[in-house]
């Protein structure tokens, strides 16, 4: 094993626990509270921090976003690749940090898209703009079906079922139902029937996109997030210990003539990730990876290394992902993720948060002794464009 | 109160306006470099493959197999809702390209659409311009 650098560490997290804020709190206030919370729990406070890290979604921009919090920071980085932006983020921090740019870095994410009413998955809204776009509106194309038409030509290519993929949802459930802020956001979103679930009931579930389920997909809700990553020197006298950033990788893919749909840009991203942290995805005791749908988990399962193209429906099967089968395989999505937990658009920093409450001995499905964690983020549309960021992460 | 209507796309739109400009004879254009002959789709003014911008517009058969598909059974697009189910798909021209489209002139999209099947281009027209559309061969 090659000699892991430790430039940088996770030593704050916060995630905002209401799913629902009735309209009563902006984007921008999630993402204030969330800050204070994360740096409290760092033991750091505003003005230690002077890296920005914001995708822009609170609706503040590079320009305003440091007036926002008050702070003068020297480093701003307004990266926007969808939901994986956390990842990119949480990169890029440890790279101007490694560079002595930055010493405390400060990452964010605030949504109210449950009170906005946002169909995100159904709404058949494009991209906005791109010129492909213009290409493509008019078919009518809804977010989940496109994650679907990925889902189908992997069924297709590899005989996949959607009884492999319910396996998804039912570990997450599982998962969801150990968190109580998981099962008070199945309250608030008035889930029906809140308990741990089985193929059977995934596969039961209406129909949204064939083939994926109503179980299939993501929840939308309101929230929001924090995470502060530190040098080495301040993350030893944070109150926590260091959650460190192993290995970084970004990448991202789009439609193009013969393109391969059943593999993501984590076949990019992901060697790069590991490579640099020098372990392997066979040493992960954790896999916090966007499950906006089963297929994306399925899919990143596979392109990520944890089995070969093509074997991840047989390789997931019987409860494998559990977080109390720890011998099999790594534990995915221990908070509940998107599907059951929380979900308000752009996922990518509860990947993170999660990740790291697992290296502390913090989460409420914990892996006994858990080391080694891998968070994956999936930006924009997996059947078209999309980001990919892979991060690694080690226990102190 | 007007009828929702299929959102269309903007015919004049720098990159793409040739190609709908094709539509109005019913052509269904592609791109390919005079250089290295790499397939450049969706339009652009650049080659993908090579530095030049030297793109030649080709017409494609209208012949072509569906890459992969969806069933759409709930949007809330309020054209869309009032049409599902209805099936989109990546359908792969003959000649290369890969279009994101509707598969139309079906039964049941639950036995009669797979990936692999044969398709061929058919037109809804919008004003002198169209839409291109896929139905079995």
């Amino acid at each position: 094993m090659s000699v892991q650098q430790r430039d940088a560490a996770i030593v704050g997290i916060h995630e905002f626990p209401s799913r629902d804020v009735e309209g009563e709190l902006s984007p921008l206030q999630i993402k204030a509270q969330s800050a204070s919370k994360a740096l409290a729990d760092a033991g750091l406070t505003w003005s230690d921090v002077d890296g920005i890290y914001d995708a822009g979604e609170g609706g503040a921009s590079g320009l305003t976003i440091a007036e926002y919090f008050g702070l003068s920071p020297t480093v701003i980085d307004t990266t926007n690749v969808g939901g994986s932006s956390y990842q990119f983020h949480a990169a890029h921090a440890r790279r101007a940090i490694a560079a002595s740019k930055a010493r405390v870095a400060l990452l964010t994410y605030g949504s109210t898209a449950h009170s906005n009413v946002s169909r995100i998955g159904t709404g058949g809204r494009g991209m906005g703009g791109y010129p492909a776009d213009n290409l493509e509106s008019f078919a009518g194309l809804t977010l989940i079906a496109n994650y679907a038409m990925c889902a189908r030509r992997h069924m297709f290519e590899f005989g996949t079922t959607s009884e492999q993929l319910a396996e998804i949802s039912v570990a997450t459930r599982c998962h969801a139902m150990r968190n109580p802020d998981a099962v008070r956001a199945m309250e608030d979103l008035e889930f029906l029937d809140i308990r741990e679930t089985t193929v059977d009931d995934v596969v039961n579930s209406r129909m949204i996109a064939d083939p994926l389920h109503l179980l299939e997909c993501c929840m939308i809700s309101d929230g929001g997030g924090a995470v502060i990553i530190a040098a080495p020197d301040v993350a030893r006298d944070c109150r926590h210990k260091p959650v460190w950033i192993l290995g970084t990788g970004e990448a991202t893919k789009y439609p193009e003539g013969g393109a391969d749909i059943t593999s993501s840009a984590a076949v990019q991203s992901g060697p790069i990730g590991f490579g640099e942290a020098g372990v392997g995805p066979d040493e992960m005791d954790i896999a916090m990876i966007y499950d906006s749908f089963s297929i994306t988990v399925l899919t990143i399962l596979e392109d990520l290394g944890f089995c070969p193209k093509g074997e991840g429906g047989h390789w997931v099967e019987g409860g494998r992902l559990r977080f109390d089968r720890p011998s099999e395989g790594p534990a995915l999505n221990t908070d509940g993720g998107g599907l059951s937990s929380n979900h308000p658009g752009m996922r990518g920093i509860f990947l993170l948060i999660e990740a790291a409450r697992q290296l502390r001995g913090e989460s409420t499905a914990q892996v006994e002794g858990a080391k080694l964690a891998v968070a994956h983020g999936n930006g924009g549309m997996l059947g078209s464009r999309h980001s990919a960021g892979t991060v690694v992460l080690g226990g102190d | 109160m007007t009828e929702p209507t299929r959102p269309l796309p903007n015919f004049e739109e720098s990159d793409t306006a040739p190609f709908w400009e094709g539509t109005r004879d019913r052509q269904l254009r592609f791109q390919r470099c005079n250089d290295c002959d790499t397939v450049i789709f969706h339009p652009r003014r650049h080659c993908v493959g090579c530095l030049g911008h030297d793109l030649i517009w080709h017409d494609a058969s209208g012949q072509g197999t569906v890459y992969s598909y969806s069933i759409v059974r709930q949007s809330y697009h309020p054209f869309f809702r009032q049409h599902v189910p209805y099936v989109v798909a990546w359908v792969d021209l003959d000649e290369g390209p890969r279009l994101l489209s509707n598969v139309v002139g079906i039964g049941d999209p639950s036995s009669d659409v797979h990936c692999g099947m044969a398709v061929r281009v058919e037109w809804e027209p919008h004003g002198d311009y169209a839409i291109p559309l896929f139905r079995p061969l």
